[in-house]
């Protein structure tokens, strides 16, 4: 298997839109779109409420092929109202995720990034997210893998911060970010004391890769290079992980235990203390190879 | 009506239900079944612990009584908004709790809804909104966001989202809105006990809520939209 004829180092994930980052992740020429943009099938909700709308509601769906592996993809655009769901944006995700339980394919890879909900429309953007998250749990009972991957400019939030926690596994760099609720709707709602979004080094280090990877709430973390993501999607494909009881269970205790350890925890550093890092706070400077020499020693995985 | 009552309405046939932490645990009977009951109270806040909590109840269910029924009990204000929260990894959290409820469905645990008092966001997404079938009490509140909020966060005046809430359900709160979408399947009146027992008669099946919006003309794009995406060829 060859996980480098991509021809695609050196692209930043982070910088690339939806198309781009689906066209460099798969082999060259393979990908097929779904309901392409000339067909203008958009919000009819932005529409009546006057605001502009995209010919692919914000995401991209198709088919392609991973080292000759047959995919499903989607690649969610946050260049369009920040990756945010509405009707028809989960009903082209929805609709994937359904193709892959009668079809049966290799696996699913999906490109988030999303805000959540899209408050235009947000009762549709609502049980849209729902239908997402059934959708792919569907998948996985059905033994197709989903994997999610995260690098882009506005993290996985809201809603979808919870579909990506339902993926196989995901994917992050030390950029992308994830989580429920935004920093900047926690310092709106509940005051700067509480989070304040303006400090970017809180930020990155609450809800970034590096901290998501080392709690074990994501499998790999990569660079911020299409290539680093693709080598690390072919490799998940390779270990499927099914939805099962045991699964869940073991899951359950690591969930568990992390609560209990860090229940007093107010800033990761704390957590990466606790889990026995020398120096923590020197670990948001290090780049990727530097830090999974630095956190090696400790890291027990995800569940 | 408050808790008690409900749960009389529900279960004349007696209930064992403890509240602990905003969070419900036990069981009631309907027509001599036994059917276990799972929830929230206060317009619980949806942080860590409850989901775990959640999560923990839905798993002992599994693991204690194969195939029983749960009935889902309904109230949240959403998902807990706090630094400490995201920073412990709430999202992960959220979606094992839907794992749980979907892992139960698999293997063969009926999941009903009712929404009781209130559902809101986050909170309503990783666990009430799992079921086989959502269900309100008519004085039930169900929304994302309310529209002087949303009025601040889009820049459309309140008097125009006003205005066009009137024909579209597609925004402003209300169980109303949240039918003709297809995300609530019925509205439940006394006796609640007969629509519980009917529910539980029928048998689970695919996530059917796009198309019921179709037919509610409320969501008229989301079924079409996702066939097609399913069944076209590339």
């Amino acid at each position: 298997m060859t996980t480098t004829s991509c021809g695609t180092a050196g692209q930043s994930y982070y910088e690339a839109n939806a198309l781009k980052r689906i066209t460099s992740l798969l082999d060259p020429g393979s990908f097929h779109e779904i309901i392409r943009p000339e067909e203008k099938i958009s919000s009819p909700h932005l529409r009546i409420l006057g605001q502009p709308c995209s010919f692919n509601d914000g995401i991209i769906v198709g088919a392609g092929r991973l080292a000759g592996k047959k995919v499903l993809i989607a690649g969610q655009e946050g260049g369009f109202m920040g990756g945010a769901v509405g009707e028809v944006h989960g009903a082209k995700l929805t609709g994937l995720l359904q193709r892959a339980t009668e079809e049966g394919p290799d696996g699913v890879l999906l490109l988030l990034e999303s805000g959540g909900v899209r408050l235009h429309e947000a009762n549709a953007g609502l049980i849209a997210v729902s239908e997402i998250i059934r959708s792919v749990l569907a998948a996985r009972v059905a033994g197709v893998p989903v994997i999610g991957l995260i690098g882009g400019v506005y993290g996985c939030f809201g809603g979808m911060g919870i579909v990506a926690r339902c993926c196989n596994a995901l994917i992050i760099s030390e950029e992308g970010r994830m989580g429920l609720s935004g920093p900047e709707v926690i310092e709106t709602t509940m005051g700067v004391e509480e989070f304040d979004a303006s400090d970017r080094a809180l930020v990155w280090r609450t809800v970034g890769g590096k901290h998501r990877y080392l709690i074990g709430e994501v499998q790999r973390l990569v660079d911020d290079d299409v290539a680093a993501f693709r080598a690390a999607a072919i490799e998940l494909l390779n270990d499927p992980r099914p939805l099962s009881l045991e699964e869940l269970q073991k899951e359950h205790g690591m969930l568990s235990d992390r609560l209990k350890s860090c229940s007093s925890a107010y800033d990761a550093i704390d957590i990466w203390h606790t889990m026995g890092i020398a120096e923590p706070e020197t670990l948001p400077l290090l780049d990727t190879a530097a830090f999974h020499k630095a956190v090696q020693h400790v890291y027990r995985g995800a569940a | 009506m408050n808790l008690h009552e409900l749960l009389d309405e529900l279960f004349p046939d007696g209930h064992e239900v403890g509240c602990d932490d905003e969070v419900l645990v036990g069981s009631g009977r309907v027509k001599g079944r036994e059917v276990a009951v799972i929830g929230t109270a206060g317009h619980a806040a949806i942080g860590i612990e409850i989901a775990l909590n959640l999560a923990d109840a839905v798993l002992q269910v599994i693991e204690s009584h194969p195939g029983r029924p749960i009935l889902m009990l309904v109230d949240t204000q959403g998902q807990r908004l706090g630094r400490r929260d995201e920073l412990l990894g709430i999202n992960g959290y959220l979606a094992h709790l839907a794992k749980c409820l979907e892992m139960a469905r698999q293997r063969g645990h009926r999941l009903i809804s009712l929404v009781y008092a209130e559902a809101v966001s986050g909170g309503f997404l990783s666990f009430g909104m799992m079921a086989d079938e959502i269900h309100t009490l008519q004085e039930a509140q169900v929304r994302v966001m309310n529209l002087p909020a949303m009025a601040r966060i889009t820049k459309i005046p309140l008097e125009r989202l006003e205005e066009l809430s009137i024909d579209s359900p597609a925004f402003a709160p209300g169980i109303d809105n949240f039918f003709k979408l297809g995300g609530v399947e019925s509205v439940w009146s006394t006796p609640l006990s007969e629509h519980l027992e009917a529910a539980l008669t029928r048998k689970a099946g695919a996530d059917t809520r796009s198309r019921l919006g179709l037919d509610r003309k409320g969501r008229v794009l989301a079924y079409p939209v996702a066939r097609r995406v399913c069944t076209e060829r590339v």
